[in-house]
């Protein structure tokens, strides 16, 4: 966002006008600052989850296009190239020795390269990535299903979330996500390698990332290197499920 | 409805004492100020959102490389609205601004008319999905209510003799004449009242919860048919945004007629349930 500094005295001049209007608008931030109306509001995350985890059948499939309806050009948002020597090292060797630790509550913790995916049995699809932002993106992505993923590992009937780990770093913190079993098992839900029928690109996610199709665009974790199955979200980050839920209070359900 | 305190004879001469009469039940009045406080904060918080990317599609898909039919944006000195071809400068409303501390900004809709001021789509989202649950759960109740309690047969229901051009037309012109009804006509709805209760209740704000549902990635996993009858997720995104200016519109219109009928007397009548008659000309008209 670039802000335009005006010359002082006109900014002095505008800002005259408008202290009028500064209590009541500080008055309104105050209200949504408020620890018991920030409660309140979170409600109706939870009606949304509640609501289409009973209404929606678990299996129900997001739309599948066809390559007639592709997005000219497949727009990349949030990290477009992690930073770091290790992570530039993988891209220059095209990721030949990237591996994606299965681990957590699994009987069989794997490590797992992109031939070791790549030989299991893939699914491609056409999908709509919607972003958060409100503009949404049609593209194909092949890749393996999570679920053959955990029953590999033998995921324990302990597990209630699976842990995305990520190679992004975004200030200070590692990027991640999570889901629950429901979505987890979903048939969409891949671990994809492939967009639009080349390797993902690195603005995209590579070598790997998630396609979760019944939720927005920051739960598709991208540069994925860590599958964890876990019985809680606590404990994890700041316990709220992923990178962006930690720190500016995104929907953890991101199914609206 | 309309139950008068005292009965009225059409012949009656006109009383000294206004003559009052249940204009509005329970229900109505609560659902009326509930909507008034919801369809704010979902405007706002909408607009919030709207700021996170402001443009608009028609179809499937639609982002930054792919043609908008509407854009908010800025150069580095002006701020425009851009609708197809039509290109309006903006600066200071929309695009290019100044908040309350006096800094520029270039979001789209301007801190004052967004929930929260600042930009924070996380809470903007926030407020929305929780009041969009408050509208559609207020609507659903106020549609049975209406269905079932005779409010639909006994208010809106518009009757044949009603659905006459003539009488349309002659409605228009009262109201562009600003001639209101009075007497006891003025207690109930008139066409042109009936048809934007109905449009609002049945179509507008039916439209708003459809397309919004419609924009869920989840919904639409169980509803595809949703994507098919707005023509996908972008158009229906397009349509959230024109019905939520309608209902702005409405909004206007709505209070002009308030504040042109006689503000005390409508306003209580929303609030207690009592309106006081308004004298019946001497011309009958």
């Amino acid at each position: 966002m670039s802000e335009f500094v005006m010359p002082r005295r006109q900014l002095i001049a505008r800002a005259g006008g408008l202290a009028a209007t500064l209590p009541l608008l500080s008055a309104c931030d105050a209200i949504n600052d408020a620890p018991a109306v920030r409660k309140i509001l979170s409600m109706g995350e939870e009606m949304n989850r509640a609501s289409h985890r009973a209404l929606i059948d678990r299996n129900a499939l997001a739309r599948e296009f066809t390559r007639a309806d592709l997005s000219p050009i497949f727009r990349a948002n949030g990290t477009r190239l992690p930073a770091g020597a290790a992570y530039a090292a993988h891209a220059a060797r095209g990721f030949a020795d990237w591996r994606v630790a299965v681990t957590g509550l699994v009987a069989r913790p794997l490590s797992l390269s992109l031939a070791d995916i790549r030989s299991m049995p893939q699914r491609t699809q056409i999908t709509r990535h919607d972003c958060v932002e409100g503009w949404s993106a049609i593209g194909q992505w092949t890749g393996v299903q999570l679920s053959r993923i955990l029953t590999a590992a033998g995921v324990k009937d302990s597990a209630g979330y699976i842990v995305f780990r990520c190679a992004d770093r975004i200030g200070d913190a590692l990027y991640y996500e999570s889901c629950d079993m429901v979505d987890a098992r979903h048939p969409q839900t891949i671990m994809a390698w492939a967009l639009n029928d080349a390797v993902v690109p690195i603005a995209n996610g590579a070598p790997l990332r998630l396609r979760i199709e019944r939720q927005l665009g920051y739960k598709h974790a991208k540069y994925v290197t860590g599958i964890e199955a876990v019985a809680s979200l606590e404990g994890i980050g700041a316990g709220k499920g992923g990178y962006w839920e930690d720190r500016i209070d995104y929907e953890w359900y991101a199914g609206i | 409805m309309a139950q008068a305190e005292t009965p009225v004879a059409p012949s009656a001469p006109v009383p000294l004492a206004p003559v009052r009469v249940y204009r509005h039940r329970l229900p109505t009045r609560i659902w009326h100020w509930v909507n008034a406080v919801t369809l704010l904060i979902l405007l706002m918080s909408g607009l919030m959102i709207f700021n996170a990317h402001p443009r608009l599609y028609w179809g499937e898909y639609g982002a930054n490389n792919d043609p908008a039919w509407l854009v908010i944006g800025s150069t580095p000195d002006t701020g425009y609205l851009r609708i197809g071809s039509l290109r309006l400068e903006t600066t200071g409303v929309l695009g290019r601004w100044t908040n309350a501390e006096g800094v520029e900004k270039t979001w789209a809709f301007p801190g004052w008319a967004t929930i929260p001021t600042s930009y924070n789509l996380a809470d903007g989202r926030r407020w929305h999905l929780f009041f969009a649950w408050v509208l559609s759960i207020a609507l659903t109740l106020y549609l049975l209510w209406t269905a079932s309690g005779g409010h639909l047969n006994k208010d809106l229901h518009v009757c044949r003799s009603e659905w006459s051009p003539r009488h349309i037309w002659h409605d228009i012109k009262q109201h562009a004449r600003l001639r209101f009804p009075k007497g006891e006509a003025a207690a109930r709805y008139n066409i042109l009242q009936k048809l934007s209760y109905i449009g609002v209740i049945f179509v507008l704000l039916p439209l708003m919860i459809a397309t919004g549902l419609t924009m869920s990635p989840g919904i639409n996993a169980g509803a595809p048919w949703l994507l098919d009858l707005f023509g996908g997720r972008q158009s229906a995104r397009s349509i959230h945004f024109i019905v939520a200016w309608a209902l702005v519109a409405f909004f206007f219109v709505h209070i002009a007629m308030v504040l042109l009928a006689g503000p005390v007397n409508e306003i209580r009548s929303m609030v207690s349930g009592w309106f006081h008659l308004p004298a019946e000309r001497k011309d009958g008209a």
